[in-house]
């Protein structure tokens, strides 16, 4: 069947740590769909289900505690609720802490939407000692109750029969009115009275409005300026009663949800349990040693430094694979496409751009699936509670703290795990200073410079840089977060969820999600980016050499009789010939026209350009050195040619300078990309650029004039 | 002028049970407090606190939180009768 007629959209709702995600994951499989809302960068996964001759679309909303407006989250679940009326919402709660889980309930409760409720995690709850009367609950809050474990995939049929069996009883939904005071309640039916009255009946949330209304809601508010009657009447009642009361309306709407809550909890659990089971005592046991005062930031380090070791280690081998593949077929396209401009694009622009990004793919992988382990065993939010009080100190959230130091692997990672991140103006400079901390494809440039300069203190100097860059950002955070970033930080209520194991399957969907996204979202730019430097390099043409070297060339093979000093003379003048090429394309002269700005910091026309193609990705600052010293072939940092020829080319301090402002300078095309992405704005990411332009050049300028001062 | 008074939960000890009375200070803030349960008369025990001595975990509503003690210092609380 083409179209079926029986379609339904089911939105899932729940508090983060819910296990709302795995649950959708177990209905979905890897069949989802993964995009964002509009406007936003709150992730939208969708995915199908077929189940009874029912087509089921489910939409997996962000995870929030609650549907004020007061973060993204909250926004987004709100008004997709709100405009696009989804047939059902799946409230997910966690069955072992029920009464916090039912504040977002009673709010769903009052969007009027037909629902099925989950008790998921009942396992946990049910070691706890908590038995739960689901047909009461059921019948009190009007939605099927079907318990669940997410984790394992139990009770999924249960819930798609619930979910059919919803429809098909007629998809109606009882009003529940959350039971308020009498003022409280007057005044929601006066409001409720004039949005009925101004916007008509036909406004499918009339009720939750006038809550809203009431509350003072500044989105609702801004959303319904046009009604100046209706607005004047709630901030009237409103005023009124914050007098009365000397509380604010949301501070005595949650009183009176939280009572309720306690309400329902008496007739459906018993008792509202207050005290822990055996499964808290043993986050107990293991938080008594993770969080412990002198013990926790050690072993948080120790952890750290297994993740970047892991990472790094047995990255190395698929990433000699990928190199071996994209080699293999760089050689075969070589052979197959007829020499000229296309397989050049081909294979220097498409493949070299395309290529130098996946090859970084195992590690952003495995970087990520050490992540989704930290995330989904709860650790991740201990290990913000433990270095909150450090991350403060510079303006930041304790949360800050991984996508920062997963700049140290890529910064592409770092600034995607941002999201974590609630707070948008944190986000912003949190991914702003990502790109000082000195990734992994800086690594090769201080190798092959402090190597010829400073060889007997090369691990100091490689040392210095990521500590540069590590004060560098922490300057930066503190800047921006005086200047064009202030007000209060965020205030630090985070939840510490219990321990828990995540299935393999779980971890790997996590992985597989992120590692698409990447691919995705970053190869248009890079691809872009990549073919776009490599015009630079190749245009134009037909160029006048100052040099006859094809003249020169003949010349050699006519007159040199000896084959092997012939080729060697042969291969001398061709290297002379494409480093003079390099020097009359257009970008090197883009490299000698912008040469100037770098006068001041003794950079030369080679280093220029060097830095312009280092802009695709930092490591290539090491073959164009390769290239422009006329060094020819496969060069690498190790290559002692290369470092023969350049040892010359500055002096030690220059060399010092130069690793500075590689270290600092423009975060690499990738970098931009995401930059591009995650924040949704051309905007800061040139603004990104610029900053950090600006700043490797000033700490560059000042290593020289403090360097020749001091020696 | 009582409220005022009152103790907060950031001067409380661990494994100190104390009942909320009210939350003072910012809007935004005391909002977010009270969906996460601190609404007047919910029962909070202090846990552990991190290295620096902030921020500290605490029990409400059988889950964990951690507040920042700046975060504490706005939560008046009352401390139960023994018994």
């Amino acid at each position: 069947m083409a179209t079926t007629p029986k379609a339904l959209t089911i939105a899932i709702a729940g508090n983060p740590n819910c296990g709302k995600t795995t649950l959708f994951n177990h209905l979905t499989g890897a069949r989802q769909r993964v995009g964002n809302f509009s406007g936003v960068t709150v992730t939208r996964k969708e995915g199908v289900v077929h189940h009874k001759g029912w087509k089921l679309t489910f939409v997996d909303l962000p995870g929030t505690y609650s549907l004020s407006s007061q973060t993204p989250d909250e926004l987004v679940c709100r008004e997709y609720i709100h405009n696009e009326r989804p047939d059902i919402i799946l409230n997910v709660l966690d069955a072992g802490n029920l009464e916090r889980n039912l504040f977002l309930t009673t709010q769903l409760i009052e969007m009027d939407v037909p629902r099925v409720y989950v008790f998921n995690m009942i396992d946990e709850a049910q070691a706890k000692g908590i038995q739960i009367d689901t047909a009461r609950f059921a019948e009190l809050l009007d939605g099927p109750v079907v318990e669940t474990v997410g984790r394992v995939g139990k009770g999924l049929d249960q819930l798609l029969d619930a979910i059919v069996g919803r429809c098909e009883s007629g998809c109606v939904q009882r009003h529940i009115a959350i039971p308020l005071e009498s003022h409280l309640r007057d005044a929601v039916e006066q409001i409720h009275a004039g949005v009925l009255e101004q916007l008509g009946a036909h406004e499918p949330n009339h009720r939750w409005l006038a809550i809203k209304l009431l509350e003072g809601d500044k989105v609702i508010i801004k959303q319904l300026s046009a009604h100046a009657k209706l607005l004047a009447q709630a901030k009237l009642l409103r005023d009124e009663l914050e007098s009365t009361y000397d509380e604010e309306i949301g501070i005595l709407l949650a009183d009176a949800r939280y009572g309720f809550i306690f309400g329902l909890i008496r007739e459906t659990v018993g008792e509202v349990h207050r005290h822990e089971g055996p499964r808290a005592s043993v986050t107990d046991t293991i938080d008594a040693l993770l969080l412990n005062r002198v013990l926790g930031l050690p072993i948080l380090l120790g952890l750290l430094w297994l993740m970047f070791q892991g990472t790094f280690t047995l990255g190395a081998y698929p990433m000699e694979w990928i190199d071996a593949g994209v080699g293999a077929l760089g050689d075969w396209l070589q052979a197959t496409l007829t020499p000229g401009l296309v397989r050049d694009l081909v294979i220097e622009g498409v493949l070299g751009g395309l290529g130098g990004i996946v090859i970084f793919l195992p590690n952003i992988l495995l970087l990520f699936l050490f992540i989704a382990f930290f995330e989904t065993t709860g650790y991740l939010a201990r290990a913000a509670f433990l270095v909150d009080r450090l991350m403060h100190g510079i303006g930041l959230h304790g949360k800050a703290f991984i996508p920062l130091l997963m700049g140290f692997g890529c910064n592409v990672p770092a600034i995607m795990a941002t999201r974590t991140i609630e707070n948008p103006r944190d986000r912003l400079v949190t991914i702003l200073i990502n790109p000082f901390m000195s990734c992994s494809a800086r690594l090769p440039v201080y190798v092959l410079i402090a190597g010829i300069f400073f060889a007997d203190m090369a691990g100091t100097v490689v040392f210095l840089m990521h500590l540069i860059g590590v004060l560098v950002s922490m300057g930066a955070a503190l800047l921006l977060k005086r200047t064009l970033f202030q007000g209060e930080a965020d205030a630090f209520v985070l939840e510490l969820p219990p321990y828990r194991l995540p299935t393999l399957r779980s971890l790997m969907l996590h992985m597989w999600e992120r590692a698409v996204q990447f691919l995705k979202k970053m190869g248009g730019i890079i691809l872009v980016g990549s073919i776009l430097i490599w015009f630079l390099q190749a245009f134009p043409r037909d160029v006048q050499l100052d040099t006859d070297y094809a003249a020169a060339i003949a010349q050699v093979e006519a007159q040199v009789s000896e084959p092997a000093q012939r080729d060697a003379q042969v291969a001398e003048l061709e290297r002379q010939r494409d480093a003079d090429l390099q020097q009359a394309r257009y970008l090197g002269r883009l490299g000698q026209a912008v040469q100037p700005v770098f006068e001041p910091l003794g950079f030369d026309w080679r280093a220029t350009i060097a830095l312009l193609t280092g802009f695709v990705a930092k490591e290539v600052v090491v073959s164009t050195f390769g290239v422009l010293y006329r060094v020819g072939g496969e060069v690498d940092e190790e290559d002692a040619s290369l470092r023969a020829a350049m040892s010359g080319a500055m002096s030690p301090l220059v060399a010092f300078a130069f690793m500075v402002y590689t270290l600092l300078y423009m975060p690499c095309l990738a970098t931009i990309a995401a930059i591009r992405r995650e924040t949704l704005s051309w905007g800061w990411t040139f603004f990104s650029m610029g900053f950090s332009l600006g700043i490797a050049w000033v700490l560059a300028f000042l290593v020289i004039k403090v360097g020749g001062w001091l020696l | 002028m009582s409220a005022l008074s009152a103790p907060t939960l950031a001067q409380m000890q661990r494994g100190q049970v104390a009942l909320v009375v009210r939350i003072t200070g910012d809007n935004r803030l005391k909002l977010r407090l009270a969906e996460m349960g601190f609404v007047r008369g919910a029962e909070v025990r202090v846990e552990q606190a991190a290295p620096f001595g902030n921020p500290r975990i605490y029990t409400i509503r059988g889950y964990r939180i951690s507040l920042r003690n700046e975060e504490a210092e706005q939560i008046l609380v009352a401390v139960p009768e023994e018994g």
